[in-house]
């Protein structure tokens, strides 16, 4: 059984201008264990997407659908038993550390929150916890580091204090909302691979939001593609990004520059997204697409499995079958 | 044959000091943003400067048209001394080097028409008739692919991609020799980016442009350029052909950008990372070597001895003791 499964998630932001869908039926599974990638371009509902699953929305947000954490359903639950998973069971880990951290408050206090919210450990107990946590993210001196606010910390270390104050009450998810995109690439690497050794220590399941299809094929082992508030095309990362059977998939990683010869014309996706401030019939992706045929203009393709696990959103996916090389 | 040359050129910003700091009398302090970089770019090429955030690639790039003055230095184009240029010179000069910026967003007039932004550009110099103006404006936009009638809307009708065009447009309507665009696509999704590579490859080579890419992104470098220069905290650390510095990195810098870079290949998953630490102050540049705190292979010597950029031994330079 999936640790976390979200069906039909549906959410729409009321705005002054009329509502915004920006998640559009998202269905998806993470098993124990494992690392999910949910990717897509600026507008693709993904962090809306995250957010939804626990409850950290705006108030102007209508989320419907189901999110169920450990089978039991996530948005019925009652405040009190809400808190104690939020946090406790499932953690999140931000874009931006300097916004996320609480500027007045040294990192030792934030983390110590967490573990008093969540763990019957005593004073004494929370302090030896609070160093063992920045030692596992590696912060060197953690002694010495409890004490300092966030603005002594480095933009890397920010981020490895916050996943630290995640991980105090040692989730069994982590749900990370483009966590390396402010960093710098050998910083992002760094971050990434903490993540990859703390999933793999601790047995946590990660949900990785991220616009980088790199980032994805390092780290991830399913991934889930989604384009307009709508999810295209999930799969492991192999099947997906070796054998995409969804346009969008499809183009989106044959316009990256990759092995192809220096110079050579890339392959942009012409046009922009739909406006997600009306309904889009048919296929999100139709207008953009070379592949379109005269019903993706009128009926919504439903997700369908192709082989093990490998479900996509469109009625190209047959022919989309061949091998790119990426 | 080097359409600009650079020779040792720095620029360092004061930073700001508290009163206390000023009441007891601590040093003032710099920010040592450029150091000592000297660098060619030839006639026809693209040129990628590569590093990571507050290397010092952007205040670089605004030293070479003069947005920032360096503290030292020289800087050639085309023959001329660029720093002692002055009055119509200096205005001669700021026509055949202009610049893309970033941000489409914010290096637009919001108020003005964008035939009105391209026409301004046109005027100031002198490059084309008052009557031919409409003409040339027609032109550009079809240049970077934006239909005609875009000349009467405004910047905020145009989408991120839409609006790069414009910026870059703009930088074209004088007729430049030498285009610097720093980070021009780093704003844009990666399929709206792959257009505006495009753009930038398909315009040098019809218009015979010398090109300055500024990016963090060694994907597009790799792609794109023919040459590179790495630079870490004020200093180039690496220079030479595109291909050859992909293929075999020489400086320890290097070689971990380019392993840190994630590939868009499933599978290669490995769980070392590129480089341990982070970059230094650049208010307090470590002795040495700037990389010999993160360098798996320091020496003594790179504690003490700042590298000089040469070939030692190779077909590029490297600011590297112990490459050879």
């Amino acid at each position: 059984m999936s640790l976390l499964s979200v069906e039909n998630l549906h959410v729409t932001f009321s705005t002054p201008r009329g509502p915004v869908h920006a998640v559009d039926g998202v269905s998806f599974g993470v098993g124990a264990g494992e690392v999910l990638g949910i990717v897509g371009e600026s507008g693709s509902g993904k962090s809306v997407t995250l957010r939804a699953i626990p409850k950290l929305l705006h108030a102007n947000a209508t989320v419907s659908g189901t999110v169920r954490w450990r089978g039991e359903d996530l948005h019925a639950m009652d405040d009190a038993r809400l808190r104690a998973v939020r946090g406790g069971q499932v953690a999140v880990v931000f874009q931006e550390p300097m916004s996320a951290l609480n500027p007045v408050l040294p990192i030792g206090v934030q983390i110590d929150e967490v573990l008093t919210a969540h763990t019957q450990f005593d004073a004494a107990a929370r302090r030896k916890r609070g160093i063992e946590l920045l030692g596992l993210v590696g912060i060197a001196s953690a002694a010495t580091r409890l004490g300092q606010f966030p603005h002594e910390f480095s933009g890397g270390m920010r981020q490895r204090a916050m996943i630290a104050i995640a991980l105090a009450a040692a989730p069994a998810l982590l749900l990370a909302d483009e966590p390396t995109t402010a960093l710098d690439v050998t910083i992002q690497d760094q971050i990434l691979k903490l993540l990859l050794r703390l999933v793999g220590e601790l047995g946590m399941a990660l949900v990785l939001v991220t616009h980088d299809l790199g980032v994805v094929a390092e780290t991830c082992d399913r991934v889930a593609v989604m384009y307009a508030g709508r999810l295209c095309e999930t799969g492991t990362v192999h099947d997906v990004f070796l054998r995409p059977h969804h346009a969008y998939t499809h183009a989106l990683l044959r316009s990256m520059p990759g092995e192809g010869a220096a110079r050579s014309m890339l392959v942009p996706i012409p046009g922009q997204p739909p406006r997600i401030d009306a309904p889009v019939p048919g296929c999100a992706f139709a207008p953009r697409c070379t592949f379109t045929e005269a019903r993706c203009a009128t009926t919504r393709p439903a997700l369908v499995a192709m082989a093990d696990g490998h479900e996509s959103a469109c009625y190209a996916a047959a022919r989309l079958g061949s091998e790119i090389a990426a | 044959m080097s359409l600009l040359s650079v020779r040792g050129i720095s620029k360092r910003f004061p930073a700001r000091r508290g009163m206390v700091d000023m009441l007891r009398g601590r040093p003032k302090l710099a920010v040592h943003a450029v150091e000592q970089v000297s660098l060619e770019v030839f006639r026809g090429e693209t040129l990628g400067i590569v590093g990571e955030s507050g290397c010092g690639k952007s205040t670089l790039a605004r030293c070479l048209v003069r947005l920032h003055e360096p503290d030292a230095g020289a800087i050639d184009f085309d023959g001329a001394d660029v720093l002692g240029l002055a009055g119509p010179e200096r205005r001669a000069f700021n026509r055949r080097v202009q610049m893309v910026f970033q941000d489409p967003y914010s290096s637009l007039n919001p108020r003005m028409t964008v035939g009105a932004t391209l026409g301004e550009a046109l005027m100031v110099h002198n490059v084309v008739p008052k009557a031919e103006i409409p003409r040339r404006v027609r032109e550009l936009l079809d240049l970077v692919h934006l239909m005609e009638n875009a000349a009467e809307r405004y910047p905020h009708e145009f989408s991120g991609g839409q609006r790069q065009r414009i910026g870059i447009a703009r930088a074209l309507a004088v007729e430049p020799s030498l285009i610097i665009a720093d980070e021009p696509v780093s704003a844009l999704d990666v399929s709206v980016q792959a257009a505006i590579v495009n753009l930038f490859m398909e315009l040098q080579d019809r218009l015979g442009l010398t090109l300055v890419f500024i990016t963090h992104d060694l994907r597009l470098v790799k792609h794109m350029t023919h040459r590179v220069a790495v630079m870490y905290l004020g200093r180039i650390v690496e220079v030479g052909p595109t291909a050859e510095i992909f293929a075999a990195p020489r400086h320890p810098y290097t070689q971990a950008l380019i392993r840190a870079v994630p590939q868009v290949k499933p599978g290669r998953r490995s769980g070392e990372a590129a480089v341990m630490g982070e970059l230094p102050s650049p208010l307090n540049p470590p002795p040495g070597c700037a990389f010999h705190p993160r360098c798996p292979v320091a020496t003594a010597a790179c504690r003490e001895t700042v590298p000089g950029l040469e070939a030692r031994g190779g077909a590029w330079d490297v600011a590297c003791l112990l490459a050879g």
